[in-house]
């Protein structure tokens, strides 16, 4: 496959030439000492703005534009029609602060997707607050401390396992929690560590399951029988339920709180950075604690219930990022309970056909299934001077977007590959061709890649010394910065 | 043909894809999900469109609610812009090389908002103005030290609940400040009477939560002394008003989804969040960075990740890795489709139908508005002398949707509401508004 990404010498928009400004008279609007004399904002024909940002997408690389195995990401097909549902002005054009009977078709398609993501991971209760997943950590950790606190204990460790998310690492130090880390044994969690960590003073036991490593922890129900045995709750990060979809659920797994994520599992476009949905399910006895509102339907009528004096309060403001809820109950509804099962399977599929065919061109250490990623390693490269970045650069150069790569650390060298159900043979198959290409070129080729992008390599170590985040930074430094 | 699936279950050695989830143990299988079956596009779209038919929008009737949401009007270039699916089928760009579009508009933003803002530096979003409070206060700790924050006591009471929430684990503080009941501006006794070598910030909103300007900014930084000043800003309003960095601001946050965003029933939003440079490194959320690709072009990249969970963990500056980006972008098209007169235009229009709005209201009968005198934005207090409850389901009845009710967070507030009007309102809408309150009084 050949691959050339567009190249524009686009400007700044600063760096544009800007109409006049237009006076306006504030005499009477604005007091005098809080008066602004002049804004530098360009003013910048409609058209040329619209080239403008047409030409960066241009230099973009989206789900849209080829393969995007992002471990851990999900990065599947953002169906259309959802985009359009939520453009409707039914969902844009409605205030938080409205009348609850004028908002009656919200609450219900709320209350609606809730009971679907509390049947989906086997909970009893889903708030829809949280805005992203590392959102809907922080969540789980209050409602879990809020639990404790009102049991009279007070519970200060988190424990995770050393492939855990980034996220959980932080979210628990945001709260102030101490972590305790634990070693894996074979790819999975050791319960003998597990064992060792966890005792009274122990908060939560955070795992997602399948692991970062794709394989799936088939003793989950002797890990929850340690954890609870000591007082402490079973949290699930959602990061990786594309997996299991319809096989099995985080409540069959005696997990008490589950966090979703709804831009991987369900689809909502990740809008190149957010926004996400980071939806948090639980067991009944937590239920009490959950941020309020909560979407409750009584009679005819659908309503926000605030009367919860137990709730941790708010994490954000309002009830969620309800464009995205709205696509995300509209995939549901598409698929259903087959079509979610089949996703899962898709993916598994795919995840397992992948790692069977990259297993010629490079190591995947730990044997046996994956579930929906796998982690490759590039160690073995090294000996020719290459480095896994350097392979995930030459990958561009066909058209493919690299996998998430340095992660998770247990892997040398690693990259997680999470090729997604919506991704054909076809697909699968070029990818695999170009990897073992890769792996066979010369090493020059690979350090000096990727040649067909919109720029060549980009130095990171400048960008992070310099710390030039805006316009007005740039230009009071040396003109040669820009 | 064999299809894909068969064939790779093949190449794998396997004859079904149960063989594939061998490694489930019974004892957590789960028969089958409680769902009801897919349904084709057709179905859904209807289905959903039907259920959402009951809600009443701004299309449908005129609402005078803001409180931190805006309804302003979006040019249909800004949404062409955001629905390049090159960018909003991306995901966060950890791949420079592939993603200078975004980068770049990324930075774009960034260097807007630290136009309006007078700050040397913006990240690419937090969730909302809540959370980028909640962030500012923890911003304000790692700086200062100091284990007191101080916050309006006129406050919209979800910023309140979310700081909270943030700054459990912490051990910071908050304490309230409360509102001059003349002007409705801080009472800068009472933030002199708060002011302790423990304070670690002090949070101030202009324009404050009822629309009204907060004209003594500069006042409020010599009192914070060596506090660090967060203030919380509608990007919109800050076209015509000075910027806090001018006022000596430290860090500026506000809820940006008034630059080009949907209100969306509340989400997603925009978290603003700028500082200046010599606290770049202990900000929170992802940055864009300016520098070159191997070649010497100019390019963008994800910068400064040495503060970000996934490098730092525990230590990091916050959890946050998805953000709103796709929302930053729009805001970037926004500001510059508009341009400086655009924006400064759209301003003063919000300044002058408010402040027209609430003098057509202050001559009836039964309504005084604005109840706080002096100068506001698009948005003020309005006193039903009878109620303001009555009013509101009155309204209600009569096709209008009035303000939000104050009583919930200011008891001393209980018959008056906040009411907001943008440049999307029409002459009917006053109009219906107004009638609809005449037959109230």
């Amino acid at each position: 496959m050949t691959f050339r990404q567009a190249y524009y010498d686009e400007p700044l928009l600063f760096e544009k030439r800007s109409q006049d400004d237009v006076p306006v008279d504030v005499k009477d609007l604005v007091p005098p000492k809080l008066r602004r004399e002049r804004l530098r904002i360009p003013n910048l024909p409609e058209h040329d703005v619209v080239r403008h940002f047409t030409r960066l997408s241009q230099m973009n690389f989206g789900i849209d534009t080829g393969f995007y195995p992002l471990g851990s990401c999900t990065m599947k097909f953002n169906p259309k029609f959802a985009e359009e549902l939520a453009a409707l002005a039914t969902v844009a054009r409605i205030h938080p602060d409205q009348d609850e009977s004028t908002v009656q078709g919200a609450l219900r398609l709320l209350h609606e997707l809730q009971r679907a993501l509390g049947v989906i991971a086997g909970m009893d209760a889903v708030t829809l607050q949280p805005a992203a997943g590392a959102q809907g950590e922080l969540t789980g950790l209050l409602l879990a401390a809020a639990y404790h606190r009102d049991r009279g204990e007070s519970r200060t460790q988190v424990v995770l396992p050393d492939t855990a998310h980034g996220t959980n690492f932080a979210s628990a130090g945001m709260l102030g929690f101490e972590i305790v880390e634990i070693p894996s044994k074979g790819g999975r969690v050791d319960s003998k560590a597990l064992e060792a960590a966890v005792g009274p003073k122990t908060l939560a036991f955070m795992i997602t399951n399948p692991n970062t490593l794709g394989i799936f922890e088939d003793h989950v129900l002797e890990l929850a029988d340690i954890v609870h045995g000591t007082g402490a709750l079973l949290y699930y990060d959602g990061a990786n339920l594309n997996a299991i979809l319809g096989k099995t659920t985080p409540g069959k797994m005696k997990f008490d709180i589950v966090h979703f994520n709804l831009h991987k599992t369900f689809t909502t476009p990740h809008g190149g950075g957010g926004p996400g949905a980071g939806p948090v399910g639980v067991r009944a006895f937590l239920e009490p604690y959950l941020p309020y509102p909560l979407i409750v339907h009584d009679g005819p009528r659908y309503r926000l219930d605030y009367d919860r004096p137990k709730s941790i309060g708010k994490v954000r403001a309002w009830y969620g990022n309800f464009a995205l809820l709205v696509r995300a109950y509209a995939y549901i509804l598409r698929k259903g309970a087959d079509g979610l099962t089949a996703a899962s399977e898709r993916a598994v599929l795919n995840a397992n056909y992948l790692k069977a065919r990259v297993e010629t061109a490079l190591a995947v250490p730990y044997p046996g299934l994956r579930k929906h990623e796998f982690v490759a390693s590039g160690a073995a490269l090294g000996a020719k001077g290459v480095r896994t970045v350097d392979v995930a650069k030459r990958l561009m150069d066909f058209g493919f977007h690299p996998p998430t790569v340095y992660f998770p650390h247990l892997v040398e060298e690693a990259m997680m590959i999470e090729p997604t159900e919506t991704e054909t043979k076809e697909t699968l198959d070029a990818f695999a061709d170009v990897l073992a290409r890769i792996v066979q070129e010369d090493p020059r080729v690979l350090h000096e890649a990727p040649h067909e992008t919109a720029v060549a390599r980009v130095d990171e170590v400048k960008a992070a010394r310099d710390a030039i985040l805006s316009w007005r930074t740039a230009t009071s430094r040396k003109p040669a910065s820009l | 043909m064999a299809s894909d699936a068969d064939e790779m279950l093949r190449a794998l050695g396997l004859q079904r894809v149960e063989d594939l989830f061998a490694d489930i143990p019974a004892a957590v299988r789960l028969d089958r999900l409680d769902l009801e079956p897919g349904l084709s596009e057709q179905e859904v779209v209807r289905r959903i469109t039907r259920m959402l038919a009951a809600n009443r929008s701004m299309d449908d009737m005129p609402m005078f609610l803001g409180g931190g949401l805006y309804d302003h009007f979006v040019p249909a270039s800004v949404r062409a812009i955001a629905s390049r699916s090159e960018f909003y089928t991306a995901y966060t760009p950890y791949q420079p090389e592939l993603s200078q579009g975004i980068l770049q508009a990324l930075w774009e933003y960034q260097s807007l908002v630290c136009e309006l803002t007078g700050m040397d530096a913006a990240n690419t979003s937090m969730y909302d103005a809540s959370t980028a409070l909640g962030e500012a206060a923890l911003m304000a700790r790692r700086i200062h030290g100091g284990s007191t924050f101080l916050i309006p006591r006129a406050i919209r009471w979800n910023r309140r609940s979310v700081l909270q929430n943030y700054l459990l684990g912490g051990g910071l503080r908050v304490r309230d400040v409360d509102y001059d009941r003349g002007t409705g501006m801080l009472d800068l006794d009472k933030l002199k009477e708060a002011i302790t070598p423990d304070v670690c910030g002090v949070y101030v909103e202009n324009p404050n939560f009822f629309g009204r300007f907060e004209e003594r900014l500069e006042e409020v930084r010599g009192l914070a002394t060596d506090a660090v000043l967060v203030v919380g800003v509608n990007p919109i309003a800050q076209a015509l008003v000075r910027p806090p960095g001018d006022a000596g601001a430290d860090i500026v946050i506000g809820e940006g989804q008034a630059l080009g965003n949907a209100v969306n029933f509340g989400g997603p939003l925009l978290g603003l969040f700028a500082c200046r440079q010599e606290h770049v490194r202990k900000m929170p959320g992802r940055v864009i960075g300016l520098t070159k690709d191997a070649k010497g072009a100019r390019a963008f990249c994800m910068t400064l990740q040495t503060r970000e969970q996934h490098i730092r963990r525990e230590k990091a500056m916050s959890n946050i890795c998805t953000n709103e980006s796709l929302l930053a972008v729009t805001a970037a098209a926004y500001m510059a489709v508009l341009g400086s007169n655009g924006l400064r235009r759209v301003a003063a229009d919000n300044i002058r139908r408010a402040k027209d709005l609430a003098a057509s209201i202050d001559r009836i009968k039964g309504f005084e508005a604005p109840v706080f005198k002096g100068a506001h934005f698009n948005e003020f207090t309005v006193r039903a002398k009878s109620g303001y409850e009555a009013v509101r389901t009155g309204l209600l009845a009569r096709g209008v949707q009035g303000g939000i009710a104050l009583k919930r967070y200011l008891p001393e507030l209980e018959d008056v509401a906040l009411f907001t009007t943008t440049e999307r309102h029409t002459p009917e809408d006053y109009a219906a508004l107004r009638s609809a309150l005449e037959a109230l009084a």
